[in-house]
């Protein structure tokens, strides 16, 4: 296991390697100079020069490359240019609330996902396994910005149920797990939960219904195995995929939640990225964009050696 | 000994191969593409969204002629008229301009910034992994490398990310959205050019002398052209949804120029006054999505019928 567990992390180098080269040519796809943004428009050409030589601008793009990286490797990834803090400290407190957002919706998603499946799969072409089909279908193709718009207009606007949008009460920028802040993620969360809902659903069922065609399921029924016995090897047999889905899932919530963020305000990374973006802050850009690209990498590698340990049919070659 | 069955299996596979080349090759026996067709007509949810489709293309096409009124004239005294409006039938905007007109002719850039990348990315994404496929060895290691790198981002980040860096506007939300989508593209085509590159009728057309450009233009690409295109038609309804969310950011589509992503945007502020009217143009890109998927899922099944 651990040999596998090695052999996943060389393999994985060379593809967060290549992460960190996109990530650092970003900032120089833009259009123009990265500090035209900030600095004014009369600034003389000893001022541009002097900021060029201040952020490394000035050398050759490998060096400033190898310069950046060796920062980031150390934890630095440079300062904001807009507020002046390091990216490092911002990134970090937004991926806290992020994280949290991502965790709460997935866990939804993954809970009514299986129920779903697990009901398609058992009762295939019932009026169930058509309104689960129909729900995954929903999920993968409701614009989930819209439908956060939908669900803070009948149950903030209308209702006046749920406060539409924030962290908390006191306006801060950290959720904290009691009462009062619970009534914020409620929102956001099930907005969120729609889309990984939908995938586990549509995976579960397939899986399901393949389990029960197996020949070893009617061995287990014809040795006189209850229902309820047959349904436990049946879990224990779907359980590995399912898990594995929820984790991708997870990093896929954690990167792609910008404009859900940026409709209920969450203080997280998306909303930080959607700033960044609009004050042109690119070191903020840069360094949000890599945290959350790896964290992604290092999901799929953990969600990797999970499905092995789990699953004995896969072999640890 | 075994030459003539070689032979007999290149005749076999030969057929297959010229179907979607030569429609009049079909008509006969109507061939794998009109069996495909014979089948999705029978469906009929994806009959239906298709059908929906092509009426939402003919608006497109035809809104700057049929809308009832002037899609850009407001008037600050009819402000967010509500849904069955004598004159305003689904109300008007925050600048009280008529909601249908802008919906009609806003599916125009909806549409095209939803599907063009899917078609550009189709082309290129087909060629990097038919190529990769192919030719194998290293020049499959560094291109499906360079791909794998791509998919350390997901979707949505890459898109917001690309087009970040790139500063707002139609073009670059094109171009953000096309980098997005050549990856994936270029994944399954490489991995179904490899499940046919070592069939027998490669070698056939390999021993008859037909160079190696010439073989991936005819027998591979008539063979992994299917499944690659059905693919793509399964990402046009993501396509339509982050390409709207860039105009929802403020990252594609200007104003004062209707797109559904940018309507939803500046209506945000008006979810108190008039719900109903902010949440139309959400449900327009809600209709075209789902479309686009039933559709896509019909086109799957109904090719199924090859295995």
């Amino acid at each position: 296991m651990l040999l596998y567990i090695l052999k996943r992390l060389i393999t994985v180098t060379p593809v967060a390697f290549g992460v960190s080269i996109v990530c650092f040519l970003l900032v120089h796809l833009a259009p123009g100079d990265p500090l035209s943004a900030v600095l004014p428009a009369d600034a003389t050409q000893q001022t541009i020069d002097d900021m060029r030589a201040a952020y490394g601008f000035d050398k050759p793009l490998p060096i400033q490359y190898a310069i950046w990286l060796w920062h980031v490797l150390h934890g630095d990834l440079g300062v904001s240019i807009a507020t002046g803090r390091p990216v490092a400290q911002e990134v970090g407190r937004a991926v806290v609330n992020s994280l949290i957002l991502a965790s709460v919706a997935t866990l939804i998603g993954f809970t009514f996902g299986v129920f779903f499946g697990f009901v398609a799969g058992y009762r295939r072409n019932s009026i169930l396994d058509r309104v689960a089909s129909a729900l995954s279908v929903f999920g993968v193709s409701v614009p989930h910005y819209w439908l956060g718009m939908v669900l803070v207009i009948v149950f903030s606007a209308t209702l006046g149920w749920l406060p539409p949008t924030g962290a908390g009460p006191d306006g801060s920028g950290n959720w904290r797990p009691d009462f009062d802040h619970l009534r914020y993620i409620i929102l956001p969360a099930v907005t969120m939960a729609v889309i990984p809902m939908g995938i586990i659903a549509r995976t579960v069922r397939a899986l399901v219904a393949d389990i029960l065609s197996q020949d070893f399921v009617e061995a287990l029924r014809a040795k006189g195995l209850s229902e309820f016995g047959v349904f436990k090897h049946v879990v224990r047999n779907a359980a590995p995929t399912a898990l594995a889905i929820m984790g991708l899932q997870l990093g896929y919530l954690l990167g792609g939640s910008i404009l859900i963020e940026t409709v209920f305000a969450w203080p997280g990374t998306g909303f930080l990225l959607n700033a960044a973006i609009f004050q042109r802050d690119l070191p903020l850009l840069q360094g949000s964009i890599l945290v959350l690209a790896m964290f992604f990498v290092a999901l799929n590698l953990i969600v990797d050696v999970m499905q092995t340990a789990l699953d004995p049919r896969i072999e640890r070659a | 000994m075994t030459a003539p069955l070689t032979a007999g299996s290149v005749a076999l596979d030969g057929n297959i191969t010229a179907a979607p080349d030569a429609p009049e090759a079909f008509i006969a026996s109507r061939g794998f593409w009109g069996h495909v067709g014979h089948r999705l007509v029978r469906d009929p949810v994806a009959m239906a969204a298709g059908i929906l489709i092509l009426i939402v293309i003919a608006i497109a096409i035809l809104s700057p002629w049929i809308t009832p009124m002037d899609p850009y004239k407001g008037s600050m005294l009819r402000r967010l008229k509500p849904v069955g409006d004598a004159t305003y039938w689904l109300g008007s905007d925050e600048l009280g301009r008529d909601m249908i007109s802008r919906l009609m002719l806003g599916s125009r850039l909806s549409l095209f910034m939803g599907v063009t990348p899917v078609l550009i990315a189709f082309v290129i994404g087909s060629g990097i992994g038919i190529l990769a496929g192919y030719v194998g060895g290293w020049t499959n290691t560094i291109l499906m490398r360079t791909i794998d790198v791509f998919f350390a981002f997901p979707s949505v980040l890459l898109a917001i990310a690309l087009s970040g860096a790139l500063g707002a506007g139609i073009f670059n939300s094109i171009v953000s959205l096309t980098c997005v989508f050549v990856p994936q593209i270029a994944r399954v085509a490489e991995s179904v050019t490899t499940g046919i590159r070592r069939r027998d009728y490669i070698d056939a057309a390999k021993l008859s002398g037909a160079s190696a450009f010439t073989i991936m233009r005819v027998q591979v690409l008539g063979n992994v052209v299917g499944p690659i295109f059905v693919y793509s038609t399964s990402l046009i309804s993501v396509s339509m949804i982050l390409a709207s969310g860039l105009s929802f950011l403020g990252l594609g589509v200007r104003p004062p120029e209707p797109e559904w992503g940018l309507m939803l945007n500046t209506l945000r502020t008006a979810i108190y006054v008039n719900p109903v009217v902010a949440a139309l143009p959400g449900l327009a890109i809600f209709i075209v999505s789902i479309s686009f998927n039933l559709f896509s899922d019909g086109l799957r099944s109904a090719m199924e019928i090859r295995q």
